[in-house]
């Protein structure tokens, strides 16, 4: 497999899955700020904002900075628009190794976005948002049955278990950073796409403890961080199946594996106290594991420029 | 003219109704409403179907290859590329001799270049004058000496070709560096058989689809000597250049890797790829780049898309480049105008497929009598491609014939005249009437070394704008899906019956066992 084909299936994998990520967390959000009418709007977008990475929105900041920001904005790989646009140049760099039904479904997701867009101006952002998580879904689905399930298919489902962790260990940050104007720990649940899965595990005791405990710690449920970690490290393992005597060759695998052995370990009782700390640890390991990935495998020339030798 | 219509004629509706013949050949009609026989399967599916219909069909058609992404980037945005649903058929009879006219020419060809890459034969018995080869920028001396491993130059050839006035096939260049448009083939193939599924049942069609198999046979055969299973990779200069999309294509097709420049990296004379498990070696290089880029060693070496020391390794036979470095050298307008003598030449055979007359412009008598009649002439330049800078006389206003009176005056060497010639037209859907439009054809030929295959298909080229006469695409040119249509008397190895069941599945033979119970359950409970 060439490394710049590598490198970009793996950049598909995390555009689609910030996408997706994204598209969850805004519907969750925008739909609380509507429906709760002592939530103030300014705070919890800034909030949002500042944890998404986004650049200091003006004072008083509304949804419709939010959205412009977060899922329209077609220049930002930050924005649902702006990563939807990177896995498709990515994926039209790579269609001679992508299923063509892969890149005919992130091709027709671009194409069809500004009509979306504009439908989302009249009815509001939920029809733009769902249509993005079910084509993330499609994404995902076509990847799984229509691609061998190779060096390339792992490097896809590596970029996008890393860029998940990232983004569920981003939304349990609001928690800590934004203090009263946090969301419930259930609008947590829902940005997550967990709340029934969680509802039916612990019989609907919606507290901070078994909410952090199951997005970070679930064995079960996909959208966990362990649960990532461990498809991470799976990914790793298979890219780089050789054996050595004693440790871990891949240097991204040893950061993955001491993250989610970490995670494994974790006193469940002292899990919120320590939650701040485990997050940071996280997402500084996350950081590590796709620079080292990038390290090992991507590495390919940038263009070289000649320069004839002149008497 | 009520005395000339027959039976046809009679059921026409409006599709064909206005339909004027123009003084060129038309390929569907002999007669208003009363078409060649080739076509009457065609007539008879299409005619009743109406302009409303049609254009539908053409909206389906444009939504399709919008989300097959088979497009080309028109003023920043992707446009659909153009194909317009009236099909171009060409009967077994006339195929033929197309098949030995291209296959003549790209022996020719390949023998001229093996000449003047090597000992120069054909200069020294006065068929080509030297000056002509030495003067030509395409040709070029770093491949002097240069034996292909299998002798193969051409490993794929483009021969465009038209009709006069009269019907018949004439040459009007040859492309032996990058031809490209043979994925619109089999594009616009498979959109027609999706589009229109009984058509093809009833007119028996030669497919297409073997094209990529055939070149990745040619492209193994051409391997370095010693090298058994040899690693075949597509060279493109990447996402921004026009043809893209069919390198894309045609490295997905044959199974092959796409690669770029920074993909390769070339050192001891060994060309290698940069793949997640290291280097790894690379044998046949289907590089869609030209020469000017290809290695920066010994080309422009501003060339950031190049893969320096390419040319090296094939010079040190460890790696084959398809097609060859300097065959630009065989395909320049100017020595057009010769290569009839070359098939003499080299083949001792006649040319099957005749040239459109042209006057080369060195002989000063010569110049003299083209430059007083400018305004009947079409001028091409010699090095042009794609259809730039041609000036057709009689269109040309006065001053753009002086502009071109002073560059011929300038760069005699530069320039031929031809007769115009008024392309053959096909019935082409404009808005939402059928009009005459001017096309051509370019039959695609790969060589093995054994044998030159000609893909019975072709791409043909639909100038759009009423009466023109250029049909490249970079100029506004649509394509047609090109038929040709099997000898009735060997249609019994099933080939085109395989492509006719592959269109109509039997839907209810999968409803087995379980999933049958499930549905007649789900039956029940509604």
């Amino acid at each position: 497999m060439l490394s710049r084909i590598a490198e970009a299936l793996f950049w598909i994998g995390r555009y689609v899955e910030r996408a997706d990520d994204t598209a969850r967390i805004l519907d969750v959000w925008i739909q609380r700020i509507l429906e709760d009418p002592f939530v103030d709007e300014s705070l919890a977008c800034r909030s949002l904002l500042a944890v998404m990475g986004s650049e200091e929105p003006p004072d008083p900041a509304t949804t419709g900075h939010v959205l412009e920001r977060l899922a329209f904005k077609r220049d930002s790989p930050g924005s649902i628009a702006g990563a939807l646009f990177a896995a498709r140049e990515n994926a039209r760099g790579t269609r001679e190794t992508i299923s063509t039904e892969l890149w005919e479904c992130l091709n027709t997701t671009w194409n069809d976005l500004p009509a979306k867009r504009r439908a989302a101006e009249r009815l509001g952002p939920h029809s733009f948002l769902s249509y993005v998580k079910e084509r993330s879904a499609m994404v995902a689905g076509l990847a799984e049955s229509t691609m061998s399930h190779d060096d390339g298919w792992r490097f896809l489902v590596l970029g996008r278990s890393l860029e998940r962790i990232d983004m569920t260990t981003r939304l349990l940050s609001t928690r800590i950073v934004a203090g009263e104007s946090a969301p419930s720990w259930r609008t947590l649940l829902r940005a997550c796409g967990a709340d029934e899965s969680f509802l039916r595990t612990y019989r609907g005791a919606v507290d901070a403890e078994h909410v952090a405990e199951f997005l970070l710690l679930d064995r079960l449920f996909p959208r966990s961080v362990f649960h990532a970690l461990t498809t991470a490290e799976s990914c790793l393992s298979d890219l780089d199946p050789g054996l050595t005597r004693a440790g871990v060759g891949d240097p991204a695998r040893r950061i993955i594996g001491r993250a989610r052995t970490g995670l494994e370990y974790v006193d469940s009782g002292q899990l919120l106290d320590e939650l701040p700390m485990q997050l940071a640890a996280i997402q500084e390991a996350c950081h590590a594991a796709a620079g080292a990935v990038a390290d090992r495998y991507f590495q390919y020339a940038a263009p070289v420029a000649w320069v004839h030798e002149r008497a | 003219m009520p005395e000339t219509r027959t039976a046809h004629s009679l059921l026409v509706a409006d599709l064909f109704e206005d339909y004027q013949l123009g003084v060129a050949w038309d390929e569907m009609f002999e007669r208003p409403g009363v078409p060649r026989p080739a076509y009457e399967a065609v007539f008879d599916v299409l005619q009743p179907l109406g302009s409303a219909e049609l254009h539908y069909r053409a909206e389906q058609l444009g939504r399709m290859f919008t989300e097959r992404g088979v497009t080309f980037a028109h003023a920043g945005e992707d446009r659909p590329f153009p194909l317009d649903l009236i099909p171009r058929l060409i009967a077994a009879r006339e195929w033929d001799t197309v098949v030995r006219g291209v296959r003549q020419r790209v022996l020719a060809l390949e023998a001229f270049l093996a000449d003047i890459y090597g000992a120069g034969k054909v200069f020294a018995d006065g068929v080509v004058p030297r000056r002509v080869i030495a003067s030509s920028p395409e040709y070029r001396r770093e491949a002097a000496g240069l034996i292909p491993p299998n002798g193969v130059r051409v490993h794929v050839a483009g021969v465009d070709l038209i009709r006069d006035e009269a019907g018949d096939f004439r040459v009007l260049e040859d492309n032996v560096r990058t031809p490209s448009g043979v994925s619109y083939v089999i594009e616009n193939r498979r959109a027609m058989a999706q589009l229109f599924p009984g058509l093809f049942a009833t007119a028996g069609v030669h497919r297409v689809d073997t094209y990529p198999e055939r070149l990745l046979a040619a492209l193994r055969a051409s391997a370095p000597d010693g090298v058994r299973d040899p690693v075949v990779v597509v060279l493109t200069p990447g996402v921004y250049n026009a043809a893209y999309f069919e390198h894309a294509l045609l490295a997905r097709l044959m199974g092959v890797e796409l690669v770029e420049g920074r993909d390769l990296v070339c050192s001891g004379n060994r060309v290698r790829m940069r793949t997640t498990q290291g280097e790894r070696p690379v044998h046949v290089v289907y590089r869609r780049l030209d020469d000017d880029f290809l290695d920066p060693l010994h080309f422009r070496d501003d060339s950031v898309i190049g893969c320096p020391g390419i040319l090296n390794a094939a010079r040190a036979g460890r790696v084959t480049i398809a097609n060859a470095v300097g065959n630009g050298a065989a395909d320049d307008k100017l020595l057009y105008t010769y290569v009839p003598d070359l098939i003499r030449y080299y083949l001792a055979e006649e040319p099957v497929l005749a040239s459109v007359e042209t006057h080369r412009l060195e002989d000063p008598a010569t110049l003299e009598r083209v430059l007083d009649c400018l305004d009947t002439l079409v001028l091409k330049p010699v090095e042009g491609s794609g259809g730039k800078g041609i000036v057709i006389g009689p269109r040309a206003s006065k001053p753009e014939l002086e502009v071109l009176r002073a560059a011929i005056i300038a760069d005699p060497r530069g320039w031929v005249a031809q007769r115009p010639v008024a392309l053959s037209t096909v019935p082409t859907l404009i808005g939402d009437r059928i009009a005459p439009r001017h096309v051509d054809l370019r039959p695609f030929a790969v060589n093995d070394g054994n044998d030159v295959w000609v893909l019975p298909g072709g791409l043909t080229r639909v100038a759009l704008p009423e009466g023109e006469l250029v049909v490249n695409s970079s100029q506004g040119g649509g394509s047609k899906d090109t038929w040709i249509l099997a000898d009735p008397l060997e249609r019994v190895d099933g080939a085109e019956e395989d492509e006719v069941a592959a269109q109509q599945p039997e839907p209810d033979a999968r409803l087995v066992g379980h999933e049958q119970r499930q549905q007649s359950f789900a039956g029940q409970q509604q």
